[in-house]
């Protein structure tokens, strides 16, 4: 058995914040270099050169690289060889609090109806999981509300297979169009429950860009969703171009055998996501 | 695709010419209003109250920016998606605003409005926030401080980049989605 405080983890989840919300991984970086040379049309490759400068500007400046610092979303999986002193779910909701407050960002919750501002970002939406071991991970994503917000769910028949999910995720795509702020990354989970499959689609996209599904089955399904969503021609920003999406992220898990539970989670090229080992 | 260079308030005769695709430097003063601001300014018009601004040539930009830190003016200040408007939008431009800023497809009553108002709709980059926050030199807040980001801010930009999304002759520069191509007719 291995022991951590509590209090131990509030800082670096503060720290891990602050960082993810200004440096836009490096993968991200490459892929937006890599897709601004493939695309032909002048407003596309623009649109990358200015992400880039967004990039730049906000390491420079320490300034988030978008406004909507997002909902703190955390999957924190706890080895089951580990002790922890005092509250893990309070300490990662003070590391939250702590980051947000101290790296200058926008806290965006507030209450469903009245939508007065909670003032502190909380609550942060908190994923546990137990695993093998004496680590905790905690994986850490800023969640904008733009690209959520054409995020779906929905239960398919079995029957409707393979082209059946297809079909919906494209459709998804087609429909958020512009909104999203494309070029996006979709998460898109099989499978589990009626609330499993969302959280599985959320947790598809903390897997870096060149990070393939281990399964090569599962990363064709990748590519062939890839390449039929960039064929939309929805382009960066929705002016048009090659690039509509990065990268599609799928993750699966058995269904009851009358079910075939499908969402995809949107996410825009602020792809803001960072995880620490402790 | 034209260029221009527009200074605050606008006019008819500056709104007229653009079309879809033309990129637009903006200088003077704009007002950030999202969502809950949009909802207390028609309250406020419902009643027959004074606006927090006078909306004739105004520029509306749909953002809720992040804190400033020490020694800048505002935080990162990219546009919010732009339909939650769609239904305040309208009778704003009937009572004179004359553009809007933000990102995303807009509806067909806020078209018809454009072009009955002579009014067009911008677009800013989505999520570049740090980026476009270098054009805004001044910022303060006046009015509904208690909404904290969604409070009605007086910007002052220069050079602020936008493009021209929605015109007043009914021209739109997002791409249609190719839904032949994607497999999905
Ligand atoms: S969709 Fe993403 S990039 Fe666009 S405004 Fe929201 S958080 Fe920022």
């Amino acid at each position: 058995m291995r022991t951590i405080k509590a209090a131990d983890i509030v800082p670096k989840v503060a720290e891990m914040i602050r960082h993810a919300s200004i440096h836009l991984p490096d993968d991200v970086k490459r892929a937006f270099k890599d897709c601004m040379a493939a695309e032909d049309s002048p407003a596309a490759k623009e649109i990358f050169r200015q992400l880039l400068e967004n990039s730049d500007m906000a390491e420079a400046t320490g300034l988030p690289l978008c406004q909507d610092c997002g909902l703190a979303v955390f999957f924190v999986d706890v080895g089951e060889d580990v002790v922890v002193q005092g509250s893990l779910k309070d300490a990662v909701t003070r590391g939250m609090v702590l980051g947000y407050q101290e790296g200058f960002l926008r806290k965006s919750s507030c209450d469903p109806m009245t939508r007065a501002n909670t003032g502190d970002n909380t609550p942060a939406i908190i994923h546990f999981d137990f695993v093998p071991g004496d680590r905790i991970r905690i994986a850490f994503m800023a969640k904008g509300g733009g690209s959520e917000n054409m995020s779906r769910v929905t239960m398919l028949s079995p029957a409707q297979g393979w082209e059946g999910i297809k079909r919906f995720v494209v459709e998804r795509v087609a429909e958020a169009g512009p909104n999203p702020c494309p070029p996006t990354m979709i998460g898109v989970g099989i499978g589990g429950t009626f609330e499993r499959a969302p959280i599985l689609a959320k947790r598809s996209l903390m897997r870096h860009l060149d990070e393939k599904h281990p399964d090569p089955k599962i990363a064709a399904l990748e590519d062939e969703l890839l390449t039929a969503i960039n064929k939309l021609g929805i382009g960066p920003m929705g002016l048009g171009g090659k690039t509509t999406c990065l990268g599609v992220k799928i993750e699966m898990a058995p269904c009851h055998l009358a079910s075939l539970p499908l969402a995809v989670n949107v996410q825009c090229h602020s792809i803001r996501h960072e995880e620490v080992v402790i | 695709m034209a260029e221009y260079t527009l200074t605050t308030p606008l006019t008819d005769a500056d709104v007229a010419p653009l079309r879809a695709g033309d990129v637009v430097f903006i200088t003077g003063t704009i007002y950030t209003a999202r969502d809950a601001a949009h909802k207390r300014l028609m309250a406020l018009i419902d009643e027959g109250q004074p606006l927090p601004f006078e909306l004739q040539g105004s520029i509306v930009y749909y953002v809720g920016p992040s804190p400033a830190p020490p020694g800048r003016p505002i935080g990162a200040a990219g546009p919010t998606t732009s339909y939650r408007m769609d239904t305040y939008a309208p009778r704003l431009h009937a009572l004179g605003q004359k553009a809007s800023i933000g990102k995303g497809k807009r509806s067909d009553a806020v078209k018809a409005a454009l072009k009955e108002h002579t009014a067009v709709y911008f677009g800013a980059t989505g999520g570049a926030g740090a980026l476009l926050s270098k054009c805004i030199t001044a910022a303060r807040i006046i009015a509904f401080d208690d909404l904290g980001p969604e409070a009605i801010r007086e910007l002052t930009v220069e050079n602020f980049p936008v493009l021209v999304i929605n015109d007043s002759v009914g021209g739109e520069l997002y791409a249609v989605p190719d839904r032949k191509a994607a497999g999905l007719e």
